[in-house]
C-alpha cells in the first residue's frame, strides 16, 4: 500500500468548508441564530442613519444663513421687568451698525434689518409673507444673489425708496410665474416697485420656504410697514460676516466691546445685546444631534450584543450536540486548535451573515424612509465597513468561549458519548 | 514496532486511586494480527487509548518505531493519530451529515491532502472494502456491516502503521461480523500491522496472537502456530 504523497497540515479552505457545511445542515436554526445580528446591525445602521440625516439638517439650515456670520440681537434676558432702552424697547440700531461698518476691521459686511409680516397684494393676487427691510449689503451678509434685475443700492436704501426685490415664491404666488421687475405690489397699505429677482434657495433644513421673501429698503419698511414695534432708528438684527473664517471670534470680540462703550455698559453689567457667531451655533446644535445619533446608535449596539449572546446560546448547544463528532475528528487527527477554528469559524460566518443581511435591510430602511417621510437620512460612509467589523468582532467574542469548550474536549470522553 | 515497559495508567476517583494499568511490558512486531482480551475493567481500553495515542501513560514508556510517544504534546499526538494509526470503533463513528466518501476523506483533511486527490484516494480505499458504488450514501442509508466497512476504508485512508479494532464485530451480526474479520485478515495479510481489542472469544480465536487482560495486567501471551 503506498503512502499518500503530501502530508502536510490541514488547509484554512477545508475547516472554511466544514463551517459552512454545519451551517447548511440546519438552515432554519442559522436563519434564526444570525436573526439577533440581523436586527442589531440594521437598527444601527438605521438609527444612525436618522442621527446623520438631522445632522445635516441641521447644519445646512444654520449654515444656510451664511457663511462666517455674527448676528447681533437686542438682549432678550433682562425680559419684561427691565427697560433696556430708552423708550424703543429696542437696543440697536443704525448708529451701531454703521459704527461696527467704520471701526472695526476684517468686516466684509454689515447689515442692519428689520423683519416682519406682511400682506402682499398686487394684481389682484394676495399673499402673506416675509419682510424683511435691509441695506444693499444684505445680501453679502446672507450670502444671497440676484437672479434677475438688480438689487437696491446705498443710495435707494438710504433714502427709504419704495423698492423691493422678491424671491421665486412670491413671483410664483403673486405674478404666476411672470417676469415681475417693474411692476407693483402692495405691502399692507404701501406700494413697492420690485426692481429684481431672488435667486431660488429652496427648502431651508427646517423646512422653511426661502424663497417666500420680501426685501424692501430699510427706513421704509420700518417705518410704513413694521413701525408700529420698531421705532425711530432702531433695528431688530445686525448681520456681521466677517471676512475670514480666522476673524470670526476676534470680530466677535470686537463688536461686543464696541456695542458696550456705545450703550455706556459699566464693568460688571450685563450686555442690553447679544451677539452670536452661527459656527459656535453651528458647533452646539452639531454636539447636541451628535450625542442624539450616539443614543441611537447605541440602542441598536445593544441589539447587536444580544444577538451575540443568541450565537453564544446556540454555539453551546451545537458544541454539546456534536461532541461525538468532535471526539472522532480529534481521533483522526483534527489539532484542538483545528477544532478551535472550525467552531469559531461558524460563529464568524453567522454573525458576518447576519451583519451583511442587517446592513442591506437597515441601509434599505433608511432609503425608504427617505423617499416615502421625506425624512432627512444620510447613510454614512463607514456604515458598512464598521457594522461588518462589528459583525465579525461579535461572532468571535461570542463564538470563542463554545469553540474554546470544543477544543477542550477529551477525544476518549467524546467519543464515549450518546 | 510497539514496545511498552512498565506503563501504567492510574485514574483518580475522589480520594481513591484506580490502576486500570499496573504495568504492563509488551512488544508488538510489523504485520502481527494480535487480539487483546480480557473482561470490562481488565484496562484492555486504557491500553487501546495510550497505543492510539488518544491519551497518556501515567507512568512507564510507549515507543513506536523508536519514538517516545509519551513525551508528545498534543499536536504531536493528533499528527500521530493522523499518520499512524487508524481506528475502528464498535459504533462505527460515522460522521451522519456526510457521504461515505466524505466520511473517508476526512483523516485526509486534517493530513491536508488536496481535494481531488483525497477524493479519488477515498474512492479507492472505498472500493478496497468492497463498497466503490455506495459512496455518496450516507450512513442511515447503509446497513451495518456497509458502515463498518466505511469506518475501515478511513482508518486505511493516511496508509497507517497501525490498525486499532475495539470491539469491531460488536454492534454486527453473525454474518457480517464474520465478513468485517475477513476483510481485517486480509489487510494483515497484505502486511498491516492489527490489534483488535474483544471479548469475543471467536474473534480472538482467529486473531495470530491473544494477549489476556486482567486487573490492569498480562496475564497471559500465547501465540497460534504458524
Amino acid at each position: 500500500m503506498s503512502k499518500p504523497a503530501s502530508l502536510a497540515s490541514v488547509r484554512p479552505i477545508d475547516l472554511v468548508r466544514f463551517a459552512a457545511d454545519a451551517i447548511i445542515a440546519h438552515p432554519l436554526r442559522s436563519g434564526l441564530t444570525a436573526l439577533g445580528v440581523v436586527i442589531g446591525v440594521a437598527a444601527v445602521v438605521l438609527m444612525t442613519s436618522i442621527g446623520l440625516g438631522a445632522q445635516q439638517r441641521v447644519t445646512s439650515a444654520i449654515s444656510g444663513l451664511g457663511s462666517n456670520l455674527i448676528v447681533v440681537q437686542p438682549g432678550s434676558q433682562r425680559g419684561a421687568f427691565v427697560q433696556t432702552g430708552a423708550g424703543t424697547g429696542i437696543s440697536i440700531n443704525d448708529g451701531d451698525a454703521a459704527a461696527i461698518a467704520s471701526q472695526i476691521d476684517g468686516v466684509a459686511a454689515v447689515a442692519p434689518a428689520v423683519r416682519g409680516q406682511a400682506q402682499l397684494a398686487a394684481e389682484g393676487a394676495n399673499w402673506n409673507s416675509r419682510i424683511e427691510g435691509v441695506t444693499s449689503s444684505y445680501l453679502v451678509a446672507r450670502d444671497l444673489t440676484i437672479a434677475s434685475g438688480r438689487m437696491f443700492d446705498d443710495r435707494e436704501a438710504r433714502q427709504g425708496r419704495k423698492v423691493a426685490v422678491v424671491g421665486q415664491t412670491v413671483v410664483n404666488e403673486l405674478f404666476a410665474g411672470q417676469d415681475p421687475l417693474g411692476r407693483r405690489v402692495r405691502v399692507g397699505t404701501v406700494p413697492f416697485e420690485i426692481i429684481g429677482v431672488l435667486t431660488a434657495k429652496g427648502q431651508s433644513g427646517m423646512g422653511q420656504d426661502q424663497d417666500d421673501i420680501i426685501l424692501g429698503t430699510l427706513p421704509a419698511v420700518r417705518s410704513r410697514v413694521v413701525g408700529r414695534r420698531v421705532k425711530g432708528d432702531a433695528v431688530q438684527n445686525i448681520y456681521v460676516k466677517a471676512a475670514t473664517e480666522d476673524d470670526l471670534g476676534r470680530v466677535q470680540e470686537d463688536v461686543t466691546n464696541l456695542l458696550r462703550e456705545r450703550h455706556r455698559i459699566r464693568p460688571g453689567e450685563e450686555d442690553d445685546f447679544q451677539v452670536q457667531n452661527l459656527a459656535s451655533i453651528l458647533q452646539a446644535s452639531q454636539a447636541a444631534t451628535q450625542t442624539f445619533t450616539v443614543l441611537l446608535a447605541a440602542v441598536g449596539a445593544i441589539s447587536l450584543l444580544v444577538g451575540g449572546v443568541g450565537i453564544m446560546n446556540i454555539m453551546l448547544v451545537a458544541v454539546t450536540e456534536r461532541t461525538r463528532e468532535i471526539g472522532l475528528r480529534m481521533a483522526v487527527g483534527a489539532r484542538r486548535s483545528h477544532v478551535l477554528i472550525q467552531f469559531a469559524l461558524e460563529a464568524v460566518t453567522l454573525s458576518l451573515a447576519g451583519g451583511v443581511i442587517g446592513l442591506s435591510l437597515g441601509a434599505g430602511g433608511a432609503l425608504l424612509m427617505a423617499k416615502l417621510g421625506s425624512w432627512p437620512v444620510a447613510i454614512a460612509t463607514w456604515a458598512a465597513p464598521v457594522s461588518l467589523g462589528f459583525s465579525v468582532l461579535v461572532g468571535l467574542v461570542f463564538g470563542a468561549y463554545p469553540s474554546w469548550r470544543a477544543a477542550q474536549l477529551d477525544p476518549i470522553e467524546a467519543l464515549r458519548r450518546e | 514496532m510497539i514496545e511498552v515497559s512498565a506503563l501504567e495508567k492510574i485514574y483518580r476517583m475522589g480520594d481513591e486511586q484506580v490502576a486500570a494499568l499496573a504495568g504492563v511490558d509488551l512488544r508488538i512486531e510489523r504485520g502481527e494480527h494480535a487480539a487483546v482480551v480480557g473482561p470490562s475493567g481488565s484496562g484492555k481500553s486504557s491500553l487501546m487509548n495510550i497505543l492510539g495515542g488518544l491519551d497518556r501513560p501515567t507512568h512507564g514508556a510507549y515507543r513506536f518505531d523508536n519514538e517516545d510517544i509519551a513525551d508528545f504534546d498534543d499536536d504531536q499526538l493528533a499528527d500521530f493519530r493522523n499518520r499512524r494509526i487508524g481506528f475502528v470503533f464498535q459504533s462505527f463513528q460515522l460522521l451522519p451529515r456526510l457521504s461515505a466518501l466524505q466520511n473517508v476523506e476526512l483523516p485526509m483533511v486534517y493530513a491536508g491532502m488536496a481535494r481531488a486527490e483525497r477524493r479519488a484516494r477515498a474512492a479507492q480505499m472505498l472500493d478496497r472494502v468492497g463498497l466503490a458504488s455506495r459512496g455518496h450514501h450516507r450512513p442511515n442509508q447503509l446497513s451495518g456491516g456497509q458502515q463498518q466497512r466505511v469506518a475501515i476504508a478511513r482508518a486505511l485512508a493516511n496508509a497507517p502503521d497501525l490498525l486499532l479494532a475495539d470491539e469491531p464485530t460488536g454492534a454486527l451480526d453473525q454474518a457480517t461480523g464474520q465478513e468485517v474479520l475477513g476483510l481485517f485478515e486480509q489487510l494483515n495479510r497484505e502486511g498491516l500491522t492489527l490489534i483488535i481489542v474483544t471479548h469475543d472469544a471467536e474473534v480472538a480465536a482467529r486473531a495470530r496472537r491473544r494477549i489476556a487482560f486482567r486487573d490492569g495486567k498480562v496475564v497471559q501471551d500465547e501465540r497460534s502456530p504458524a
